[in-house]
């Protein structure tokens, strides 16, 4: 692992008696895109905001490359941020927006013009130093935002929704143009998002949040199919959450029927919540099911068709290429290694995360 | 049955616009009336204006009307701006209360306010003379720069003010650079407004300003008492202009910077 850049360390803080992080703990690597994920008031932004020195925690350590800059104010600190509403100058040019930083630091006049070139460049803008941020589109003067960021050569870029006033085409080009950029500076990504998909696509670490509190931290591959508990398997992607019952290691009861599976450690006769994905649900002949149900609805989304089955009183969400149609009967099969189990909630954190779903 | 409707339209139009600028239409008429008499045209004449140029007392009072209004605009435009800023980082109660507070001195007659302030001028032991007038005037121009730089800051996008401090600034240059002129038009017509009251204003100046000085209306004043002289309707029309052209001005400014970025979004 690389080295270790940024720590937080037992941060909390509240807006007017209201608890927006509560203790919490985190740890940002060199080079590393991290991404801070959560639906809107989980605390990512606040999280964001005490980093860039914004926001002053009530309690807890910023340790930024082993020194602790938890009262430095944001002008003195080595990161960058680039804001929601891009935050440009509007009565400047793109070229002195992308300068304001380096004139603010006394840099030469030429260091300045190379440096402007050089970011015009790297967000394929040339050109356009002597435009007026106004007549730019969304995502160009996204793009000048990221630009005026980087010209400073923080070691850490915060990113505060970036993409989140553009349109889904743009977006998604823009993804691709954020990991681009971040490969050539070979600097430390913090980024902040609601859109899962964002955070799958781009990122290294994900940091799913909820209520102020860490719910997982991961890669988006373990993120995505081993989710530790219910409320990170329902945000991330569509899934079946059913109650189940641990009979055993290596076989689950799920709705009275047993399965095979690959966990072991939860011990015997034990309540679980297992999550299943909707494309790992086999839909086959009745008689090869290991339960069997009806098909109650189905839609064309494109890639896929997405079904649900009704099965042993639980409506099974389906994706798969192949189309039953309404009414038919089928079989259903999960491969052992698809089915993945988690602890029912139990501390006070997971359950706040139960009645926000 | 459509065109008679119009044609009353219009009448009532025309009518409403004949009594409001009929006696201002008279005044600039006369002031160029060769003629002393008010009832009868003696032919046009620039005389009235010329003689005014040479009298020393109203070339006087113009000095000292031109010179308030400057510096108490000036002056209330910086108080106002401030307290703009300061009103913006207060929770909305506290904001709506001081608010209600500094319209006062507007919404005031102008006789109270300049009764109450020469009262107050008297209790200081202040002396009354240019100094009493220019602080009266800032006082009710104050309000008149909040009003137009308070809609400007609440359109402020918070984020440029901290984008400025992410990348470096300390919060004074911050401020400078970047809030600053991103307020500059409100407070460029607040300043506007707050010059204008005070070129216009008579009543608290009359109470507030003491023997010995004079601006252009208290003059009018004055001179009118002693008699009409054609001279006073050239000095009101002179007055009648400038006000008219400030308010030009004033309404220019923010709609000239809408339309600008409006055309902009256009051409994006």
């Amino acid at each position: 692992m690389q080295k270790e850049l940024i720590r937080l360390e037992h941060i909390s803080k509240s807006f007017d008696g209201q608890m927006v992080l509560d203790d919490l703990e985190l740890k940002i690597h060199e080079n590393e895109f991290v991404t801070l994920l959560g639906p809107s008031g989980c605390g990512k932004t606040t999280t964001l905001r005490i980093l860039g020195g914004f926001v002053q925690p009530d309690t807890g350590k910023v340790i930024f490359d082993n020194q602790d800059i938890t009262g430095m104010p944001p002008n003195k600190r080595q990161l960058n941020t680039v804001f929601q509403k891009y935050a440009l100058f509007t009565h400047m040019t793109i070229a002195d927006n992308i300068a304001f930083g380096l004139k603010i630091r006394n840099k030469p006049k030429s260091y300045i013009e190379d440096k402007i070139r050089y970011a015009l460049k790297l967000v394929n803008l040339e050109g356009y130093g002597k435009r007026m941020p106004d007549s730019l589109s969304g995502g160009q003067q996204q793009r000048i935002a990221i630009a005026r960021a980087i010209v400073n050569e923080p070691k850490v870029l915060l990113l505060d929704e970036p993409l989140g006033a553009l349109d889904l085409k743009l977006r998604q080009e823009m993804q691709y143009e954020l990991i681009r950029m971040k490969n050539e500076l070979g600097i430390t990504f913090v980024y902040v998002t609601h859109d899962q998909e964002e955070a799958l696509t781009m990122s290294d670490t994900i940091v799913v949040m909820n209520q102020g509190y860490i719910q997982q931290i991961g890669s988006p591959e373990s993120i995505y199919n081993e989710p530790e508990n219910a409320f990170v398997a329902d945000f991330i992607g569509d899934s079946n959450i059913i109650p189940a019952t641990m009979i055993e290691d290596k076989c689950v009861e799920i709705l009275g029927t047993r399965f095979a599976c690959v966990d072991t450690g939860f011990g015997s006769n034990r309540p679980v919540d297992v999550v299943i994905r909707p494309e790992d649900v086999e839909l086959v002949e009745p008689a090869a099911g290991t339960i069997t149900g009806v098909v109650t609805h189905l839609i064309f989304k494109g890639v896929h068709y997405e079904m649900e089955v009704m099965a042993n009183g639980f409506e099974w969400l389906v994706h798969s290429t192949l189309l039953s149609p309404v009414g038919k009967e089928v079989g259903i099969r999960v491969d052992p290694f698809n089915i993945q189990i988690m602890n029912k909630p139990e501390s006070e954190d997971e359950e706040a995360v139960a009645l926000e779903i | 049955m459509r065109k008679t409707a119009d044609f009353a339209k219009k009448i009532y139009t025309a009518l409403i616009f004949l009594f409001l600028y009929a006696p201002i239409a008279t005044l600039i008429v006369l002031s160029f009336n060769a003629s002393k008499t008010r009832a009868k045209w003696g032919g046009f004449t620039m005389d009235w204006y010329l003689s005014l140029m040479q009298d020393e007392t109203i070339l006087d009072a113009l000095g000292t009307t031109l010179l308030i209004a400057f510096l108490s605009a000036l002056i209330a435009s910086v108080i106002g701006t401030v307290a703009c800023i300061a009103m913006s980082g207060m929770k909305r109660r506290s904001r709506t209360v001081l608010m209600g507070i500094t319209n006062i001195p507007m919404l005031n007659a102008d006789i109270v306010t300049g009764i109450s302030l020469m009262l107050l001028f008297i209790s200081l032991g202040l002396r009354f003379g240019f100094g009493t007038i220019l602080l009266s005037h800032i006082t009710f121009n104050i309000p008149y720069v909040i009003l137009s730089v308070l809609p400007r800051m609440k359109q402020l996008n918070p984020s440029v003010y901290e984008a400025a401090l992410d990348l470096g600034a300390p919060p004074l240059t911050a401020f400078f650079k970047v809030t600053l002129p991103d307020l500059m038009p409100g407070i460029l017509s607040g300043f506007l407004m707050a010059f204008t009251m005070s070129l216009d204003d008579f009543i608290i100046t009359h109470f507030t300003k003491g023997a010995g000085i004079n601006t252009l209306s208290t003059k009018i004043y004055t001179e009118v008492r002693k008699g009409i002289k054609p001279e006073m309707y050239a000095l009101s029309t002179i007055i009648f202009v400038t006000v008219l052209v400030l308010l030009f001005l004033i309404n220019m400014t923010p709609d000239k910077a809408q339309r600008k970025t409006d055309g902009k979004e256009e051409t994006a």
